[in-house]
């Protein structure tokens, strides 16, 4: 079997519901379609937006999936019928959405890889409070938890990332008009998310991350193309960053700044675990919980991890990362307490005794502003 | 970071007395919105004058005062609609006719191009001056600029794209717009036939990529100071961490060489800010204030301004000036901790223990 040539995916990238991810998909759907591709859309969420709606006339729609969960039906995406189907190019809205519990794959993301390995090409939306690495950055400013997240090498993968741009004002006058949501919910998305200095703050995360994604896929450019005339890559110092996964709950902070950080310098990224017996058999059963759970955590954000073995945690991780070339350590901040120079179990003042020939970066924690 | 009730500097009440008259006077004269775009045939005019057609759908009374000279097919539709003040002729060239817009008075007006410069003999020089009349007329405009033309940014676009323009519009003025939005598209180029067209092609996709870039860290830039005037106006003392901030602290064994590389890479590659400060010593010793004085002078030398802190307690003084910039990376040196100093916990000690909203990096020396 030849292998089929994996379909491309274009993310229209907004900062907040309204500021038309959708409207403009829709409008490069039917661009698309007038110049002859053969487009379906594969899954739309009219919100009752009458302009988004009509954006969507003339176009082919895949029948939903109707899904059963417990006592109610939901509606999902049909990617089998996708697939059957066959066309050039989907329209997918709500990237980061997650399906109900007992679907094929538990999150859209993951039904839209599927339609791209097929060859199809796939147009999508999504706000930029969904990128997992931005989790702890968007709590902090908007106070508000996102759940559903996109690991970031989801989005480095994509072919195109388009900002979707409307400036705050405008979004909280279409909101008032009730063009967003109806009126009632307009008025609770005005009190809590949709708050004017939270917006703005929303949107330059957007737009910065926006030209992290244009200077990202020019890198990549420039390297497929150093690599193809034979030539030196550019002399660059060449960072690796390790960061140390715990039982603490902070230790999620502290693996995804390593990575966002990672990925804006072009390094490496490993995630260790140190334990007596080189594996998780000496733990409690909840802390071994929590444990796999960051460490599943870190392998989904395309981090290696690894188990290691070692009495002390600190002269262990300061040697691994010794013998790995390994330039900055992140680590979870030590609460006060913790910090008796004699008694501490928390290795970070050791770490930094230790690591006098390294960087070590104790990740802040980013709690959200007391209003 | 709390929102922290407490006691306004004198500065901090003269940037909201200035910060209230900027908005008075600001009440009473049109309201600036300009779409900013990084190359022509992103789409600036079909989203200025879409926005035109729902304005008027709404009941709002608009106007076209310049339209650029070839406009777009998907544009005809959308323009034939509106009501156009044609350009007046004036020697040889063309201008906004502003006495006619102004006697027109509608409540909007619609400028596409705002990077010409007037045929001479006419009220202003350029364009951009002739929004500004409009504007004072108490007239709404929506402008539309290509970043390409932006005067401060002149240079940074020769050295990418090689063409040099002289008609520009100050930074000022487009960071004195009520509203700015970007127009963003992929920079997408027809595929070549020939290995020569292709890496002609290939050269201009770097160049616009690098434009995009550019045009997105320019608008995140102004929606940077935009959040600050507003916290400012509502007296909120808070910080967000939508922007990178990293603060370099100099201290006399500091590995300042290897502090400021690394500072200003990963200010570059996340398009952060970068400051450097020293808390002042009292009793510092002579041998400590010359490798002081080396380590400012290097970081003088990259051309970062560096802050002189006074303060009782370096630790204190240093968190305080961080949370007042909005730091998110602290960049220290180790401390050389012994015995009972170490007991009691050094400086670096209190700036982990303390560094709520920012990463503390802890450099070797």
């Amino acid at each position: 079997m030849t292998e089929q040539q994996r379909g491309k995916l274009k993310i229209f990238m907004g900062y907040a519901a309204g500021v038309g991810k959708t409207y403009k998909m829709l409008e490069e759907a039917q661009a698309l379609k007038a110049s002859g591709a053969d487009i379906v859309i594969g899954y739309f969420e009219p919100h009752a937006r009458k302009e988004t709606i009509a954006k969507t006339e003339g176009l082919e729609v895949i029948p939903r999936k109707r899904v059963q969960y417990r006592d109610s039906f939901f509606e999902e995406m049909n990617t089998e019928a996708i697939l059957a189907r066959r066309p050039h190019v989907a329209v997918v809205d709500e990237f980061p959405h997650t399906n109900v519990p007992g679907s094929e794959h538990s999150k859209r993301w993951e039904d839209v890889e599927v339609l791209l390995t097929a060859g199809i090409d796939v147009l999508t939306t999504m706000n930029v409070q969904h990128l997992e690495s931005l989790n702890d950055q968007v709590w902090q400013i908007s106070g508000v938890r996102v759940r559903e997240t996109i690991p970031d090498w989801v989005v480095q993968r994509a072919d195109e990332v388009v900002m979707v741009d409307l400036t705050p004002r405008a979004l909280l006058n279409r909101l008032q008009r009730g063009v967003v949501y109806e009126r009632e919910k307009a008025e609770r998305a005005l009190q809590n998310f949709f708050r004017e200095q939270t917006l703005v703050a929303l949107r330059e995360l957007a737009l910065r991350q926006a030209a992290h994604e244009v200077e990202h896929r020019m890198a990549d450019e420039e390297r497929r193309l150093a690599s193809s005339e034979d030539t030196l890559a550019l002399p660059r110092k060449h960072h690796k960053i390790l960061a140390l996964i715990t039982a603490n709950p902070k230790t999620a902070m502290v693996i995804r700044r390593a990575k966002r950080v990672s990925d804006f310098l072009g390094a490496e990224c490993f995630a260790v675990v140190v334990q007596p017996t080189g594996d998780l058999s000496g733990l409690t059963a909840s802390e071994r919980e929590t444990i796999e759970r960051h460490l599943n955590f870190a392998r989904n954000l395309h981090i290696e991890t690894r188990i290691l073995e070692g009495d002390d945690v600190a002269a262990t991780l300061v040697d691994f990362g010794r013998r790995n070339e390994v330039t900055q350590i992140f680590l979870t901040r030590p609460s006060r307490k913790a910090w008796s120079p004699a008694l501490s179990r928390d290795p970070a003042q050791k770490v930094i005794d230790l690591a006098k020939d390294m960087l070590i970066v104790i990740v802040s924690d980013r709690e959200p502003i007391a209003r | 970071m709390a929102a922290e009730i407490r006691r306004k500097t004198p500065e901090e009440y003269l940037r909201e007395c200035e910060a209230e008259e900027r908005a008075a006077a600001a009440a009473c004269k049109g309201h600036l919105k300009i779409f900013l775009g990084y190359a022509s045939g992103v789409g600036k005019s079909f989203r200025m004058l879409d926005e035109a057609r729902r304005r008027r759908e709404r009941g709002q009374d608009v106007v076209v005062g310049a339209m650029q000279p070839q406009v777009p097919a998907e544009v005809e539709p959308l323009l034939r609609n509106l009501e156009v003040i044609p350009l007046k002729a004036a020697g040889e060239g063309t201008a906004i006719d502003v006495d006619a817009l102004i006697r027109r008075h509608p409540s909007v007006c619609i400028i596409d191009g705002l990077a010409y410069n007037n045929p001479p003999g006419l009220r202003n020089p350029t364009r951009w001056q002739d929004v500004q009349d409009l504007l004072e007329a108490g007239i709404q405009v929506i402008a539309s600029i290509n970043i390409q033309y932006v005067a401060e940014l002149r240079e940074q676009v020769e050295a990418i794209a090689g063409k040099h323009v002289d008609q520009t519009v100050p930074l000022s003025f487009i960071q004195s717009a009520d509203e700015i939005e970007i127009v963003d598209a992929p920079a997408e180029e027809p595929m070549g036939r020939s290995p020569d067209e292709q890496v002609q092609i290939q050269k201009r996709q770097e160049q616009l990529s690098k434009l995009r870039e550019l045009a997105l860290v320019v608008t995140a830039d102004i929606v940077d100071h935009q959040l600050s005037d507003y916290l400012e106006r509502h007296g909120l003392k808070q910080h967000f961490g939508a922007h990178e901030r990293i603060l370099v602290c100099v201290t006399p064994r500091a590995n300042i060489q290897e502090m400021m590389e690394i500072a200003q890479v990963v200010a570059q590659r996340f398009h952060g800010e970068l400051i450097v400060a020293y808390v002042k010593q009292a009793n510092i010793s002579p041998a400590d204030q010359s490798a002081l004085d080396v380590r400012l002078a290097i970081a003088n030398a990259s051309g970062v301004h560096v802050e002189i802190l006074e303060g009782a307690d370096p630790a204190d003084t240093l968190l305080q000036f961080a949370r007042s910039r909005g730091i998110t990376q602290l960049f220290v040196g180790h401390s050389q901790r012994t015995g009972l100093a170490r007991l009691k916990g050094s400086p670096l000690d209190k700036l982990i223990w303390e560094g709520h909203g920012m990463d503390v990096c802890v450099f070797p020396q």
